[in-house]
């Protein structure tokens, strides 16, 4: 027994003497494929990207970075396996992973318990809410996509607002965000209809709104092609209360499968969907218009937000644990919580004890669509 | 009230003549070999998908139609001879089966082919509502409509009138003695696939404009199809477009006067009722099991 223990700190000790030339090791677990694919395929291609630019420009801390990146499909189980074995195998020095929110929820006890700065690309609010001391994360969240609108909403006179939310998960999450947070907007929810996840004309829902008399504009909370049948119904039966959709759908393909329906619909989207629709002097431009010329000329494809949350993500650990000078653990932790100013493809962070996300309602731009083209509105 | 009523109803009318059209898909395959073709959903993303490549390719929009029909047979031809004829002496469960296999399949490919993005198809007669008594219609389900009638009319006319239909119906009563009569049973199979895929994708490009098409649709339109064959009575034509009425019209009346988030489960617990009192659907066979 005793000559085990003494062999092991004698490992412990080569170990840490390796240390010094040893990579920057960063962990990541992400839905690469399976049904979230569509969130985590980005996210790795970005940090892979990244991981590579930063060691061809020298590295961190006089070390190379190393990316450690373990396909969890989505599944909280697979990634709570593979957070164990970064924290434990791999011995990471930081995670930036969790491509949704059940498989970073999933994680959150085991880095807690670790002590591993563990930086999520998960939406949801309960991530960071209440604030756990080793998680952060970089996307924006549901509850701001519906602050934003209600500001909107307001500033145009509408106070008396329809819902028409789906049944998908990213819908309902939504839709309950956007009642909790509707009341501290002044906004009172009259109209609160959902329709099915493959469902194929809301007419009967809309009509439902337009009989209720006093809806002044109207919240589609969805996501995939419900939110654009939802647009042709609501022009065709006559509905000219403005319409807004959640940030969900703000793609090119949006307008396209809307069409001519589409035309005046308004909906909250991150910067980064609109480099060249940003003014000269936005701060964000030089981060969004680098990180979509970057990425695109690598992999011949659109550039999506969640590649922007990962691009983040890694960013925000390079500066933590530059400014740490180490990657002592509580070290970078402390340094995450003080970034300050970081412009990132999702806003501007400002982190702090109280809060692991660090975005504001600034990091939604507010898009209209016209003549087919997403424009700011002002 | 009135034309809030009448609102609902056309949005009904919408839904469930899609139902219905997908609804008769089922039936020629039933009829012809009592399988459910679990892989009739399919053969409507094929046709929806086809054609929205296709027209994007830059072939005019009817020759677009065309093909993806007849690639959609060619499927369902080749579905029938690599993976249903070769385990003929199967149980009709195992076809049930081998056909969600296949749909499953050809879900795959699609997503792989066409990538998973939604797509579009420009409706074929304009996108200007039609205004009834202070309710709307899109005219693309007029369409939907007319080419369901039409399709039952024409089903009619193939099951009573011609060889192959009469053929057809013979190998479903009874397959030994359609075979001593001189049907080429394996042909009559044969074309019911065929036959059934083209219809599928007929389907598939009629209900584009409305519902847009992605390479998953044809799980949802294939399920709520079923159900509505089903409910009208399996193997009958004029009993998929009744149950695909009803159905589309009994889902958008929960959802304009109940609540629209149970308005899937109210349809089917009438689907569920009708199963009770009338088990061969509204306008199935009454046919009584001999021992």
């Amino acid at each position: 027994m005793a000559i085990r223990t003494f062999l092991a700190a004698l490992l412990a000790l080569w170990l840490g003497a390796l240390q010094a030339q040893e990579p920057i090791r960063i962990g990541a677990f992400l839905a690469i494929t399976g049904p979230a694919a569509f969130l985590g395929d980005p996210e790795q291609k970005t940090l892979e990207l990244y991981v590579e630019k930063l060691n061809a420009a020298g590295g961190l801390l006089g070390r190379k970075l190393q990316l450690v990146a373990y396909d969890s499909a989505g599944d909280a189980e697979k990634a709570r396996t593979f957070a164990k074995r970064l924290i434990e195998q791999d011995r990471v020095d930081l995670i930036v992973g969790g491509s949704t929110t059940g498989e970073t929820m999933a994680v959150v006890p085991l880095v807690e318990q670790a002590g591993v700065p563990f930086i999520s690309l998960a939406g949801a609010v309960v991530i960071i809410e209440p604030v756990k001391k080793w998680v952060f994360k970089t996307p924006h969240t549901d509850r701001m996509a519906c602050e934003k609108i209600f500001v909107d909403m307001k500033a145009r006179g509408a106070t008396r607002v329809g819902l028409i939310s789906g049944a998908g998960g990213f819908d309902k999450s939504m839709r309950a965000e956007c009642l909790k947070v509707a009341k501290n907007h002044g906004i009172d929810v009259v109209a609160d209809e959902t329709y099915g996840a493959a469902d194929t004309d809301m007419t009967a829902q809309l009509t439902k709104i337009r009989q209720n008399g006093q809806v002044q504009a109207v919240l589609n909370a969805g996501f995939g092609q419900g939110p654009a049948i939802v647009t042709k119904n609501y022009r065709q039966i006559g509905l000219t209360a403005p319409l807004y959709q959640s940030h969900g759908v703000a793609s090119k393909e949006f307008i396209r499968l809307a069409g001519d329906a589409g035309e005046g619909v308004r909906l909250p989207a991150a910067a980064l969907l609109v480099p060249d629709k940003l003014a000269d002097n936005d701060p964000q431009k030089a981060v969004v218009t680098q990180y979509t010329r970057e990425y695109q000329a690598r992999f011949k494809s659109d550039v999506s937000t969640f590649g922007g949350h990962a691009y983040d993500g890694l960013m925000l650990a390079v500066q933590a644990i530059r400014k740490a000078g180490s990657t002592d653990k509580a070290k970078v932790r402390d340094a995450l919580e003080g970034v300050q100013g970081y412009v990132g493809t999702g806003g501007i962070v400002n982190l702090s004890a109280a809060d692991h996300m660090g975005l504001d309602l600034s990091a939604f731009r507010m898009l209209e669509i016209r003549k087919g083209e997403w424009t700011l509105v002002k | 009230m009135s034309a809030q009523f009448l609102q609902f109803l056309l949005a009904g009318l919408t839904v469930g003549a899609i139902y219905a059209l997908v609804a008769l898909g089922f039936s020629i395959i039933y009829n012809a070999s009592h399988v459910i073709n679990f892989a009739q959903g399919e053969f409507v993303m094929i046709g929806g998908m086809a054609t929205v490549s296709l027209a994007g390719a830059g072939l005019p929009l009817p020759a677009a139609i065309a093909s993806a029909v007849l690639l959609s047979a060619a499927i369902g031809l080749a579905l029938q001879k690599f993976a249903i004829e070769p385990a003929r002496g199967a149980p009709v469960v195992a076809l049930i089966i081998i056909t969600i296999g296949a749909s499953i399949l050809l879900r795959g490919v699609a997503a792989l082919v066409w990538g998973k993005n939604i797509h579009a198809l420009k409706a074929f007669s304009g996108e200007a509502p039609i205004q009834i008594a202070g309710a709307t219609l899109v005219p693309q389900s007029l369409w939907v409509i007319g080419v369901a009638l039409a399709v039952v009319a024409l089903l009619g006319w193939f099951f009573r009138r011609t060889l192959l239909g009469k053929a057809l119906l013979a190998t479903s009563h009874n397959r030994l003695a359609a075979q001593l009569a001189g049907i080429s049973v394996r042909h009559v199979l044969l074309a019911s696939f065929g036959l059934s895929g083209a219809l599928g994708a007929v389907a598939g490009v009629l209900v584009a404009p409305i519902t847009f098409t992605s390479w998953d649709i044809g799980v949802m339109l294939g399920l709520k199809g079923f159900a509505a064959a089903v409910l009208g009575g399996i193997g009958s034509g004029p009993g998929a477009v009744l149950g695909g009425l009803a159905l589309g019209i009994a889902e958008a009346m929960s959802a304009g006067y109940v609540s629209s988030a149970y308005k899937d489960a109210i349809a089917f617990v009438i689907i569920l009722a009708v199963l009770v009192f009338l088990p061969s659907g509204l306008l199935g066979a009454r046919g009584a099991e001999r021992v």
